[in-house]
């Protein structure tokens, strides 16, 4: 089947299966940051970004996509990288491999509340898995992340 | 100490938050095959007929293989050194299966769907044999999992096939019989603990290629390059000078990658069809037939006096090892060598121990190995004997703890030179308010909150035998490069290691670049486990800055005409002490490469003759509802004596990883198999592991104390941390319930169940 997308800003025409599934498409297309951690949607590994909100792309068929935006992490390098240093400042990335898909959640989270509390967080946050952290290192660098971020809007 | 003990960023950090292709799936070539396994639905059986010719034939399909095509050299998968304790019990693909999962026959093809078609395709034909899953009945049933002639064992572990034993054993210290008739209590009690699943994100994974000499090239996310050289050589009948293994980024591991999982499979599709291949386990592959920790049943008997003086304590554990004895031998050596000497000052002990096979999936190396277990066995204990005697259970730890000084009977005789576990209890019991809410308060809402605590130690490296080396090389300019043949899964080795390097060589830890594991090029590392790098491979680390300093030194005193005793290096030249004539640290690597009959590198190694503990105390504070029995964890605090802390961060965050994976096992994750010996956990949805929503509060601290035999004094961190959650949230549940659940987990279930028939 034919698709149109903008994948990361760009126009994407692609010729699909119709059970392609969207986590497979983007790595096809060379976005390897988005990972699978699971078949049942429960780790949250593959989160990708369409029309700005969090989805799974492992649950999503490439087919959705048609006529919308798709954003991974290589479409938002900056902002990775922004919010990418706090997550390093704690060493709470440690092996890395759900850091993209939690940090797009992050990062649509952050655009969805002001000043979200920690229970809030937590409940966002709840289906990206991770097995390194304990989470309370994310926490932290959630907390110094928003807290440079009001700096920042006041500056 | 600039660099040692500061909160240095990871040197792949910014590389892994920015999503960038560091992984193994990542960096495989696209026109690798897609490898996958054909699974056995039976528990025990044995290949009749298996019938691949249509599969074979389907357009895509590169490589059917079966019992018949493999070479039959039976090997281990443990990545451990040579003599492997693990017995040699298996086959690449065997004519019998021996658990719900078990290889039947591989499939290669061009793509995932080509081949997943040819795997519907194949008939197999079994003789369903009656199988072992109660593993409490395995050892002399007539039932035999392994009873192969060329089954073997390399080491005097007390192996037997024709008896379903990996291993058992028998230790003690003192008339410990005579000791327990004279105590005024004795306390005896039975734990399980069952078969956790590591489920790190990245599961197991590795493709295979031939290269431009004619070798076999393995790309794989692994703890144990080296050893998976050596496995593969054997597993294959091949050269081991036919293998190279390269270690990219991995995904987590936490024991899991100790064991050669998934390598074989590519690597026989390569050899067979000279192609590229790749596997990918799915995670129900990860759950079903991987690697898991051994599933344990520990009988404690502790002899005290009514003063809260431990005399006697006695360990019998029962292991699990499953199909194969991966690791079968050594973690249950763990399950009473890191339990009972945290009470050193009792005069006698007992460790005897059977470890059993079963037709369950084979166990594994999982971070604690053993000692997990067994410190919820005996802290259950200490916390049961506590009650029993009405003594606090702070006091009647610190009344019996090992302090530093003492020598452990059940470690090995070792003595500790390096223990703050009583400071790390102490400081503990303050964090968690012990005083105040020992035991348990009822809240208005009538719910009961209370608290419970623990106390853990491991090892640092395995004594004698870990090796760890360490190569370090001047280049242009006098930057260095620091080779490891140690494998960071993400626990940050390769940063700690420059952190010490850059201390050693007075520069900063930019001028150090580290490169991952590539068995070609790096040092010999016998790998990343058994809580060994920071301690063996740091002092490598220490020990080939100080052979480049000196090399350094001889170089510029040929080149002044001066006595080598005579030079100084202070991080930036070389300089003669009275006449201050040096050459610089760059002019020193610029100058090596022209005209050079010497060079500047330098490789040591490390091996420790002891292996000293870390220590730490955890404490939990729960919250019960005596309706519904729902638990919900409040707060959890840690104290741990890591030695010296190399880097606070990752430290911090390994100990907080630690207790969450550890809370998973005490409240969340457990293991159920039916009748048939098919595991009902084998996804996400139902193995469930801790989300954000599940671990409460971590505070975590740290008392260091100073280790003389380890590098800038550190000792170990990584395994120790996962042991303390079991123990402490089970007694918490008591303080609550009066409850006592000995079995993990902990679930509501069982503490409502327990609160009815009291």
């Amino acid at each position: 089947m034919q698709i149109k997308l903008h994948l990361n800003g760009k126009e994407v025409l692609a010729d699909v299966a119709p059970d392609m599934m969207l986590l497979d498409f983007v790595r096809e297309q060379g976005c390897y940051s988005v990972k699978r951690g699971c078949e049942t949607s429960n780790c949250g590994l593959c989160t990708v970004l369409m029309d700005n909100r969090p989805i799974l792309s492992c649950s999503t068929l490439a087919v959705q996509a048609d006529g919308h935006d798709v954003m991974t992490m290589e479409g938002c390098q900056e902002a990775a990288e922004e919010f990418g240093a706090f997550l390093a400042d704690q060493g709470a990335e440690q092996c890395g491999f759900c850091s993209p898909g939690f940090i797009m959640n992050v990062l649509a989270m952050c655009q969805e509340m002001e000043n979200p509390t920690d229970d809030e967080i937590r409940e966002y946050l709840a289906g990206n898995l991770c097995r390194c952290s304990g989470y309370q290192g994310q926490l932290r660098a959630i907390h110094n992340y928003m807290a440079y971020k009001r700096r920042e809007a006041k500056a | 100490m600039k660099f040692v003990n500061q909160p240095i960023r990871k040197k792949d950090g910014m590389a892994l938050v920015t999503g960038k292709p560091v992984y193994t799936d990542d960096i495989a070539p696209k026109d690798c095959l897609v490898v996958k396994v054909l699974r056995s639905p039976h528990a025990h059986a044995i290949i009749k007929e298996i019938k691949t010719d249509i599969a074979k034939k389907l357009p895509d399909i590169a490589c059917v293989l079966t019992y018949e095509d493999v070479p039959q050299n039976r090997f281990t998968m443990a990545g451990q050194t040579y003599p492997e304790p693990s017995p040699y019990d298996r086959l690449i693909l065997d004519k019998r299966v021996r658990f719900v999962g078990d290889a039947v026959a591989i499939v290669a093809g061009e793509t995932e769907k080509a081949v997943e078609k040819a795997m519907k395709t194949i008939k197999v034909t079994y003789e369903v044999l009656e199988p072992i899953l109660d593993f409490r009945k395995a050892k002399d049933n007539p039932i035999l999992i392994h009873p192969e002639e060329d089954w073997k064992s390399l080491c005097p572990v007390g192996a037997d096939n024709k008896r379903n034993l990996c291993a058992c054993g028998l230790e003690e210290h003192g008339d410990v019989d005579k000791v327990f008739a004279e105590c005024d209590v004795v306390m005896e009690n039975t734990y399980h603990t069952k078969a956790n699943q590591q489920t790190m994100m990245e599961t197991f994974r590795t493709y295979t290629q031939m290269d431009t000499y004619g070798r076999l090239n393995i790309i794989s996310s692994t703890q144990v390059p080296f050893h998976v050289r050596r496995i593969l050589a054997t597993a294959l009948d091949i050269p081991k000078s036919k293998i190279r293994v390269i270690k990219p980024r991995i995904g987590g591991g936490f024991g899991a990658k100790q064991t050669v999982v998934a390598e074989v499979y590519p690597a026989i599709v390569t050899m067979k069809t000279g192609r590229p291949a790749k596997i990918i386990y799915t995670r129900e592959e990860s759950l079903i037939a991987s690697t898991p920790r051994h599933e344990m049943e520990i009988d404690v008997r502790i002899g005290a006096m009514q003063d809260g003086t431990i005399r006697a304590i006695s360990v019998n554990t029962l292991s699990n090892t499953g199909a194969f004895g991966e690791h079968g031998p050594t973690t249950v050596g763990l399950s009473g060598h890191k339990s009972i000497p945290l009470y050193s000052k009792a005069e006698a002990f007992r460790f005897q121990y059977d470890v059993v096979y079963t037709n369950h999936m084979s166990a594994g190396a999982y971070r604690g190995y053993g000692a997990t277990q067994g410190i919820f066995a005996v802290e259950s204990a200490v916390n049961e004997l506590a009650a029993k005697l009405n003594i606090d259970p702070v006091a009647l730890r610190q009344k019996n703890m090992t302090t530093q000084g003492d020598v452990m009977h059940a470690y090995y005789g070792e003595q500790t030179n390096s223990c703050a576990l009583d400071r790390c209890l102490q400081k503990t019991a303050e964090m968690i308010g012990w005083k105040e809410k020992f035991p348990a308060q009822v809240m208005e809402n009538g719910k009961i909150r209370a608290v419970g605590i623990a106390m853990a130690m491991q090892g640092s490296g395995i004594p004698n035998l870990d090796t760890g080396a360490v190569t370090i090389k001047m280049n242009d300019d006098g930057f260095y490069a620091l080779s490891i043949g140690a494998s960071d899964m993400g626990t940050g080795c390769d940063t700690i290691l420059a952190q010490m390097a850059a201390d050693c060589l007075d520069c900063s830890v930019d001028d150090i670049v580290v490169h991952g594991v590539d068995t070609d090029i790096s040092p010999y590392d016998c790998g990343s486990y058994a809580s060994s790098t920071t301690y063996v491979t740091g002092m490598a680390t220490v020990k080939a800055c100080e052979t480049l300093i000196n090399k350094m030194k001889q170089y510029t005193a040929e080149k002044l005409g001066c006595d080598m005793e005579e030079l100084e290096f202070d991080g930036e030249k070389v300089y003669h002490i009275k006449t201050g004539d040096s050459i610089a640290r760059k002019d020193l690597g610029n100058m090596n490469m022209c005209a050079a009959t010497e060079t500047l590198v330098a490789t040591e190694a490390h091996c420790s003759p002891v292996s000293p503990p870390p220590f730490m105390a955890g404490a939990a504070e729960v919250e019960i509802d005596p309706e519904t029995g729902d638990i919900k964890l409040i707060d959890y605090a840690a104290v741990v004596d890591c030695g010296t802390v190399i880097n606070p961060n990752l430290a911090r965050v390994q100990v907080e990883g630690g207790l969450v994976q550890g809370i998973g096992m005490a409240l969340h994750e457990d293991i159920v198999y039916n009748a048939y010996g098919s595991l009902a956990g084998n996804s996400l949805m139902q193995y469930k592991i801790p989300t954000r929503l599940d671990m409460g509060q971590l505070r975590v601290e740290f008392e260091s104390s100073y280790e003389p035999t380890g590098p800038f004094g550190a000792k170990s961190i990584g395994e120790i941390v996962i042991n303390t959650p079991s123990p402490a949230i089970a007694h918490a549940v008591y303080n609550a319930t009066g409850v006592r659940v000995t079995e993990l987990p902990i679930t509501p279930e069982k503490i409502v169940m327990g609160m009815k028939q009291k």
